[in-house]
């Protein structure tokens, strides 16, 4: 690990930026999302109304939960409510 | 948390740790973040679905990893697929084999390399870590650092310059195997 002079290591610092603190934030929330999903499913199984509502706005139950209503959040409601 | 090597990270993620979780995502959030938007070019809505997704799947398909130690390679390539098939829906006339060379092995090479300097970095501690992010990667002003960490406007320069210094020292001095194997401990 030789020839590395202080102009490349600090090339090498700057290819590195930090992702918008929001991603991060929703990507470390997953597991919580995930819990938050399966309550949203479970209440949906037992309640025919509540789950053709949830249907009908995916992005509005997963809001009303308090979860932020990104693609794959919403791609995984919709894979596990369909039949 | 602090000081663990990805095998112990991953092991906890595997346990259903949510803390764990969370720094496994503030540990590799830049390279992934690096590889969708330097290698793949994706635009700032792309890229945010591709890096949500790329977590998402990584979640789900943690426990069948079977190399805990090499959890950011397989990052890699998960994110390369996620990224891919991202470019080959919005692409559909241009050829997979096209759409897999966008991001290049040396520009993959160059993040793999600028994550083995960030993992140097994270092991110098304070002062320097913070100073050197905040410099070189978060491109915050003299100004914003010095009132950000309290110090002397006239001392930043001086100080990321020794900083830097003994960021290459301290990068020089590992062992490459370190790097290779994934087992580095980082923060």
């Amino acid at each position: 690990m030789t020839g590395y002079d202080e102009e490349r290591l600090a090339e090498l610092l700057r290819a590195l930026p930090p992702p918008p603190a929001a991603w991060v934030q929703a990507a470390q929330e997953l597991p919580r999302a995930r819990r938050e999903v399966g309550g949203i499913v479970a209440r949906a199984e037992a309640d025919a109304a509540y789950r053709a509502a949830v249907l009908a706005d995916l992005e509005g139950a997963l809001a009303d939960a308090g979860l932020e209503p990104n693609p794959p959040a919403v791609e995984e409601l919709r894979r596990r409510l369909s039949p | 948390m602090a000081g663990q090597t990805d095998s112990q990270l991953v092991a906890r993620c595997r346990v259903g740790d949510d803390a764990a979780w969370a720094e496994l995502v503030e540990r590799f959030g830049r390279y992934v973040y690096a590889i969708v938007v330097q290698g793949f070019r994706l635009r700032e809505h792309d890229a945010e679905d591709v890096f949500q997704d790329v977590f998402a799947r990584a979640y789900v398909s943690l426990p069948s990893l079977r190399d805990d130690a090499a959890v950011r390679p397989w990052l890699a390539q998960l994110t390369r697929r996620c990224c891919i098939d991202r470019l080959r829906r919005e692409r559909r006339e241009e050829p997979v084999e096209e759409l897999a060379d966008t991001a290049g092995e040396d520009e993959l090479a160059r993040l793999d390399e600028a994550f083995a300097v960030r993992e140097a970095l994270a092991a110098l501690g304070e002062p320097c870590a913070g100073l050197l992010d905040r410099f070189f990667c978060r491109d915050e002003s003299y100004h914003t650092i010095a009132e950000a960490l309290d110090l002397p406007l006239g001392t930043i320069a001086s100080r990321v310059s020794r900083c830097l210094a003994k960021l290459r020292t301290s990068f020089e001095g590992r062992s490459p195997a370190s790097t290779a194997s994934g087992e580095t401990v980082t923060r």
